[in-house]
């Protein structure tokens, strides 16, 4: 199935180093377009790290080493990107805590509309409206769209940054263990969510979590110590491993 | 492990000594309000409020020191402004563009805090002998330059301390959704701290509107009301000083109730901007 579908993103040598410490080491693996993609592995073996050097995150951090190449549609983002914020607009991310900007929930929606310089009433209502109901919030936030975005619950900040990020119309979808910290029905929430926003969009989930790979995964990166063990469609990771590491997490060895 | 009785007792008296330690704060806070009430209201009066001095004013005469008042408060708010403009955009290049070159972060601190401690005395000689020789005279204008420049130390620290707290993940939140570092600059980061910033602002106002000694030469100190920058002003301390140390004890309660005005008015400003900062505080992200 994989060798239909369009790579999105293309990592090759990839090599991530903070101070010291060799954090990703010769990273290679491809990102299938308008699939979810699960990066899996036990904790510190550098999921965050790989996801966030794919929109340069890593660039807040002091004393980061990168070496490789990463190709967003097939241009390198770490050469002759003319743009960083045009890149990284292309990408939605979620992070394992929701982190509402500090302004009401409808100004959350549209800050990503307002700093690309659209400042219609009209227009950004109607667009804040459609963002909130993609993110499934809509009917919980329509009659207080002006409070603060501190006032919703956990799993609803978390929907609102989802919906945040839709409104930057992004290519990608990068989510950071989105549902660690919300109970499981706002979890459920979210994963229905994704599993219908993959028509639209590639998306990129970082988990633990086995089970929650296995309900929604396509194609499985699995990482160990910073080092790709394996990558397949999910239902060969899950039914025909090949590598003794991989066998041996799935049997929960080690977590 | 130790016994519960003893953790206990432990508890017990470290409650107690922060009681101690606050009731002494109060206590003080409340004598000097006192001291000021009971030897300001007897010698506060209309005509202090609203007139210029008199001649003979300073012998007990007729008069007021309504020069003080105004020229205080332009000062402190002319400083005021002048070192926001300074110290806003400082503190946050400093916790958002240069977020990750921690030792710069901390060279710039250091610097900030040994301006801080220099003592307003040697900003006011400072700015006098410069004045001195460009040849110019004591003025409202050298006096808000002055002074913005000794609060500004104080203000960037405070803005900082608030600009500190914002957590990474707000940052990353915000870079990830296409932001410059200017946007993120003002409209996250400041918007996530402003009841600090206003807390440093009036901080700032306080320390600009109570000191002395920075005003001294470059403000200078005159019987009128100032018309333009370019002319000299009376403040309110100065004028505490003046009247205090006159032998006539009339004069001298007079003093106490210019100490009276000059709290009065640092009141009136820190409730105004308690007010501002509540308005805000229920967007902050935690
Ligand atoms: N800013 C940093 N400075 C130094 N080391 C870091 C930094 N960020 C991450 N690391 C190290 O990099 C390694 C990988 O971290 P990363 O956050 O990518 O792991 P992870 O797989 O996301 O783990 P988890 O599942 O616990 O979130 C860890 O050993 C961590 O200690
Ligand atoms: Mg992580």
């Amino acid at each position: 199935m994989l060798h239909m579908t369009k790579e999105k993103i293309h990592i090759e040598n990839l090599e991530v180093s903070i101070g010291k410490e060799h954090i990703l080491k010769n990273i290679n693996c491809t990102i299938p377009e308008k699939k979810i993609t699960v990066i899996l592995g036990p904790s510190g073996c550098g999921k965050t790290t790989l996801l966030k050097s794919m929109n340069r995150l890593t660039d807040l951090y002091s004393d980061v080493k990168i070496n490789g190449k990463i190709e967003l549609n097939g241009k390198n983002i770490y050469n002759g990107i003319s743009d960083i914020n045009d890149l990284r607009r292309k990408m939605g991310l979620l992070s394992q805590r929701p982190a509402p900007l500090p302004m009401n929930i409808f100004n959350n929606v549209a800050y990503g509309l307002k700093i690309s310089g659209r400042r219609k009433k009209r227009y950004l209502r109607l667009r804040v409206e459609h963002y909130l109901k993609q993110a499934n919030l809509w009917d919980e936030v329509k009659d207080r769209l002006y409070s603060p975005a501190n006032s919703l619950s956990i799993g609803q900040q978390q929907r609102l940054c989802l919906a945040r990020g839709l409104a930057v119309d992004p290519e990608l979808i990068l989510a950071d263990e989105p549902t660690s910290s919300l109970d499981p029905i706002s979890s459920q929430a979210i994963e229905n969510r994704l599993m219908e926003l993959k028509n639209h969009y590639t998306i990129i989930v970082v988990t633990h979590a086995l089970r929650q790979a296995r309900r929604i995964a396509d194609y499985i990166i699995f990482l160990y110590l910073g080092e790709i063990i394996e990558q397949c469609e999910a239902s060969e990771f899950f039914n025909n491993p090949k590598n003794e590491i991989t066998k041996a997490y799935l049997r929960g060895s080690f977590n | 492990m130790k016994n519960s009785k003893y953790r206990k007792n432990e508890e017990k008296i470290f409650i107690m000594l922060m009681q101690a330690s606050c009731g002494i704060i109060l206590l003080i806070m409340g004598l000097i309000l006192l001291t000021i009430l009971r030897k300001g209201i007897p010698a506060f009066s209309w005509e202090i409020l609203t007139s210029v001095p008199k001649g003979g004013f300073y012998f007990g005469g007729e008069g007021g020191i309504l020069n003080a008042i105004i020229g205080s408060i332009y000062l402190a708010m002319g400083a005021t402004f002048i070192a926001l403009i300074i110290s806003l955009p400082t503190a946050l290049f400093l916790n958002v563009h240069l977020r990750k070159y921690r030792k710069l972060q901390n060279a710039i601190r250091l610097f900030i805090d040994i301006l801080w401690g220099i003592p307003s005395v040697v900003y006011g000689s400072f700015a006098f002998t410069i004045m001195i020789y460009f040849g110019l005279r004591a003025s409202l204008i050298a006096g808000i330059l002055t002074v913005a420049v000794f609060i500004a130390p104080i203000m960037i620290r405070s803005m900082d301390e608030t600009l500190k707290t914002v957590p990474l993940i707000l940052y990353e939140a915000a870079t990830s959704l296409g932001s410059t570092k200017f946007e993120i600059s003002y409209k996250v980061f400041f918007k996530q701290c402003i009841p600090g910033m206003v807390t440093a602002i009036l901080l700032s106002f306080g320390r600009a509107i109570g000191d002395a000694a920075s005003v001294l030469f470059t403000t200078g100190f005159t019987d009128n009301i100032p018309k333009s920058l370019t002319q000299p002003a009376a403040t309110l301390p100065l004028s505490i000083f003046f009247q205090l140390t006159s032998p006539i004890p009339e004069v001298r309660e007079r003093a106490y109730a210019a100490a009276l005005i000059l709290t009065i008015i640092i009141l009136l400003i820190s409730i105004t901007g308690r007010g501002i900062s509540l308005r805000y505080m229920n967007n902050q992200i935690k």
